[in-house]
C-alpha cells in the first residue's frame, strides 16, 4: 500500500492552452478512500490518468509514498485501474482476464490458480470463468474489471467511474459492494465519479473539482453541512440547495419571501449589497409539522406552492419567486454548470410524507435560520462556512 | 405473385453471374482432364477421361521447381510484408509524429504505380547487384507493391480498436511491447489475416515480375513457367498440360480463401466484442 501526494498538479494538452487540470494538490493517505468528483470536463478524469500514469504531468509533482512518480511509466508505478468501459480483453476468457497481470508478474502457475480462485470466489464469478467478456452482462463485466484490478497487489487502486455504464438498480448494489470490499482491503484508493451520492457513500473524504481547480477536501458530512462556496453547496445534496436572493436589512437577512433573523456576530461580517442564501430543500418543513417549541427557533412565511411530486417517504414542493435580476442572472448560471437544468428561481422543500400541503395553494413554511448559509455573489465564497452556524 | 417473380428473378440472375465467371475455369477443368487429340475436339466435355495431363506436370522439372519458388517466393513475401505492415500500422494510428499524412499518401501512391514501368529498370538494376534470378531478387518488388495496401487495410483495422484495451494492459504491468504483442495482435487478427491473403494473392498471381526477373529454373514462379511449357512431346499441343498446371496452381489459392475466410468472420465476431 502506500500514499499517494499531488502537489500543484497542472495538465496542459498544448503549451499556452488553457489548464485541463490547475494547481491540484492533494494527498491520499495509506489505506484511505479519497472520491474525486465533479460534472463533466471539470478535469478528474485526467487527474486520475495522470495518477496512473497514462497521461503526462505538464507542472508539479506526483510522490507515491515519499518517491518521486511523475517520469515512472505505469508499470513501474504499480497501480492498477478499473476504466469506466471495464477495458476487458475480448480475445480472452474471465479467468485468463483475471489472470493477465499474474502471468505479465510471471507467476507460478499453481500461484495464478490460487489467487484468481480467491479472487473469483470473493467477487461471485466462479460460474463464468470460461466465459468470453462478449457473453457477460455489464454487471458481470464489471466485477471482472475488478478482479483483474485487485488480484495482484497494487500499491493503490484507481477507479474511473466504475458504476456509470450499469442501470440505476445495479449501480446502488454494487456501490455497497463496492464500498464493503475497499473497507475489507483497507487498500488507498482514488474513485472517481460524476455523480456526487456515490462520492458522498464511498468516499472517506471527497474531493470536488471544478474547471480543473480543486474547489474543497473534506469528509462527506463536512462537504455537507459547511460547503466552501457556491459550487460546492449546489454539487452536494439532493434535490440541491436552493440559492434565493438575499440582502441585510437591519438585524434580519431579508429573501424574497421572508425575513431570518440572524446572528449578530454573523451579521457583523456579512458586506452590505447583494448576497446569495442557500437553503437546503430538507432544511425547510411544513410549519403544520413543527413542534411549538421548534417554530419559537425558527421562522414561518407564507409561499405560493404550485407543484407537489410525491416520493413515498417524502414530497417535494415547488414554490416560485421573483428574484432581482442581477442575482437571478448567477443562480441561473450556476444551475446551468452544476446540472444543465433549467433556471432555478423556485424553493424546493423536502415536505414530510405527512404533510398536507397541495399544490395551488398558499402553504405556510418553517426555516431553521441557523442552517441558512450566505455567499458572496461575486467571488461565491461561503460568509458561513467557516463559523458553527450552518452545522 | 411480384414477389415471387423478383425472387425467380434473382435466382436467375446469380446463376448467369457465377455461370459467367465459373465457366472459364470449368472449361480449363476439362480440358485438363481430355486425352491427346481430344484437345481440339470442340467439345465441352471429353469424350476419355484421363489425368494423364497431371502426371505429365508433376514429371517436368520445370513446372515442380516453378511450384516451389511459387510457394517460396509468395509465403517469404507474405510474411515480412505483414509483419511490417502491422508495426507500421500501429505506429501510424497509435503515435503522433509529424508527416504522417504523408507516409500514408506516399504509400498510397507507391501501390499505385504500373508495375510494368518500373520492370525495365529493375531488369538492370537486378543483374548489376545480382538479385537477377534470385528468389529475393521477387520477393523485394512483391513487398514494395503489397506493404502499402497492408499498411493501409491493418492501419484501418487498428484504427477501430478501443485505445483504453491497451492501456488497460500498461495498467496490468505490460510493457508496452507486451501490450502490443499480447492484446493488441490478436485483436488484430483479423486484419492481419485480410492483408496476408491480399499479399499473397498478388504475389501468387504475379505474372509481370516473375518473367522479367527470371531466367532458369532457380526462381521462375508458376504463372511465368506456364508460358514456357511444352506438350508431353514436341509434337504435341501442350494446350490440356498447361490446363493442368492453372488448375494444380489455382487450387493451393481458392483452398487459402476458403481457409482464411472461416478465421476472418471468426475473428470478425470476437472482435466486435468490446471491453
Amino acid at each position: 500500500m502506500a500514499s499517494i501526494t499531488l502537489e500543484r498538479v497542472v495538465k496542459r494538452y498544448a503549451p499556452g492552452a488553457p489548464p485541463a487540470v490547475d494547481g491540484v494538490s492533494l494527498s491520499v493517505r495509506d489505506g484511505e478512500l479519497v472520491a474525486l468528483v465533479g460534472p463533466s470536463g471539470c478535469g478528474k478524469s485526467t487527474l486520475l490518468r495522470m495518477i496512473a500514469g497514462l497521461e503526462e504531468i505538464t507542472e508539479g509533482e506526483l510522490r507515491l509514498d515519499a518517491e518521486r512518480a511523475n517520469e515512472q511509466g505505469p508499470r513501474e508505478r504499480g497501480l492498477a485501474m478499473v476504466f469506466q468501459s471495464y477495458a476487458l480483453y475480448p480475445h480472452l476468457t474471465v479467468f485468463e482476464n483475471v489472470a493477465f497481470p499474474l502471468r505479465l508478474a510471471r507467476r507460478r502457475e499453481e500461484e495464478i490458480r490460487r489467487k484468481v480462485g480467491e479472487v473469483v470466489a470473493l467477487l461471485g464469478l466462479e460460474e463464468l470463468l470460461d466465459r468470453k467478456p462478449g457473453q457477460l452482462s455489464g454487471g458481470q463485466r464489471q466485477r471482472v474489471a475488478i478482479g483483474r484490478a485487485i488480484v495482484r497487489e497494487a500499491r493503490a487502486y484507481l477507479f474511473d467511474e466504475p458504476l456509470s455504464n450499469l442501470d440505476a438498480r445495479l449501480r446502488g448494489q454494487t456501490r455497497t459492494e463496492l464500498a464493503r470490499l475497499q473497507r475489507r482491503l483497507g487498500v488507498t484508493t482514488v474513485y472517481v465519479t460524476h455523480d456526487q451520492l456515490e462520492a458522498m457513500t464511498l468516499g472517506e473524504r471527497v474531493a470536488v473539482l471544478r474547471r480543473g481547480r480543486l474547489q474543497q477536501v473534506a469528509p462527506p458530512r463536512d462537504l455537507y453541512a459547511r460547503p466552501v462556496n457556491l459550487f460546492v453547496a449546489g454539487f452536494i445534496g439532493s434535490p440541491p440547495m436552493n440559492f434565493v436572493p438575499a440582502i441585510v436589512d437591519g438585524e434580519c437577512l431579508s429573501l424574497p419571501f421572508t425575513r431570518v433573523p440572524l446572528p449578530s456576530e454573523l451579521l457583523r461580517r456579512l458586506p452590505p449589497g447583494p448576497l446569495i442564501a442557500g437553503i437546503r430543500p430538507e432544511h425547510l418543513a411544513d410549519a403544520a409539522l413543527v413542534t411549538r417549541e421548534e417554530r419559537g427557533r425558527g421562522t414561518t412565511f407564507e409561499a405560493r406552492v404550485d407543484l407537489i411530486e410525491w416520493l413515498g417517504d417524502a414530497q417535494l414542493a415547488y414554490a416560485p419567486y421573483d428574484a432581482p435580476r442581477e442575482l437571478a442572472e448567477t443562480i441561473r448560471s450556476l444551475a446551468r454548470e452544476l446540472d444543465g437544468e433549467a433556471p432555478r428561481t423556485q424553493l424546493v422543500v423536502s415536505l414530510d410524507a405527512r404533510s398536507g400541503i397541495r399544490g395551488g395553494a398558499t402553504a405556510r413554511l418553517w426555516l431553521d435560520p441557523r442552517r441558512v448559509h450566505v455567499f458572496d455573489p461575486r467571488t461565491g465564497e461561503s460568509l458561513t462556512a467557516a463559523s458553527s452556524a450552518a452545522s | 405473385m411480384r414477389r415471387g417473380g423478383r425472387g425467380a428473378g434473382w435466382t436467375v440472375g446469380a446463376v448467369l453471374a457465377v455461370g459467367w465467371a465459373l465457366l472459364p475455369v470449368a472449361w480449363i477443368l476439362s480440358l485438363s482432364l481430355k486425352a491427346g487429340d481430344d484437345v481440339q475436339n470442340r467439345r465441352f466435355l471429353p469424350t476419355a477421361w484421363t489425368l494423364e495431363s497431371y502426371r505429365v506436370v508433376f514429371r517436368s522439372a520445370l513446372f515442380t521447381s516453378a511450384l516451389r519458388n511459387s510457394i517460396g517466393v509468395s509465403l517469404i513475401a507474405t510474411t515480412i510484408s505483414v509483419a511490417l505492415a502491422t508495426l507500421a500500422a500501429y505506429a501510424i494510428v497509435r503515435l503522433e509524429f509529424r508527416g504522417k499524412r504523408l507516409v500514408l499518401g506516399m504509400a498510397l501512391s507507391v501501390a499505385m504505380f504500373p508495375v510494368i514501368s518500373i520492370v525495365g529498370p529493375l531488369f538492370d538494376v537486378w543483374r548489376s547487384v545480382g538479385l537477377y534470378d534470385t528468389w529475393p531478387g521477387l520477393v523485394i518488388p512483391f513487398l514494395s507493391f503489397t506493404l502499402p495496401l497492408s499498411i493501409w487495410v491493418l492501419a484501418a483495422f487498428l484504427r477501430q480498436l478501443p485505445w483504453e484495451l491497451e492501456e488497460a494492459a500498461l495498467m496490468d504491468g505490460a510493457t508496452r511491447w507486451q501490450a502490443f504483442r499480447r492484446v493488441v495482435v490478436p485483436l488484430a487478427a483479423p486484419g492481419v489475416f485480410t492483408a496476408a491473403i491480399l499479399t499473397f494473392l498478388f504475389a501468387w498471381n504475379d505474372f509481370v515480375f516473375g518473367i522479367s526477373l527470371t531466367s532458369t529454373d532457380r526462381a521462375r514462379t508458376v504463372p511465368a513457367a506456364l508460358a514456357f511449357f511444352t506438350g508431353a512431346s514436341e509434337f504435341q499441343h501442350p494446350a490440356a498440360a498447361i490446363a493442368a498446371a492453372a488448375v494444380v496452381a489455382t487450387v493451393p489459392v481458392v483452398l487459402l480463401v476458403l481457409l482464411f475466410q472461416r478465421r476472418i468472420v471468426a475473428g470478425l465476431t470476437s472482435g466486435a466484442v468490446k471491453g
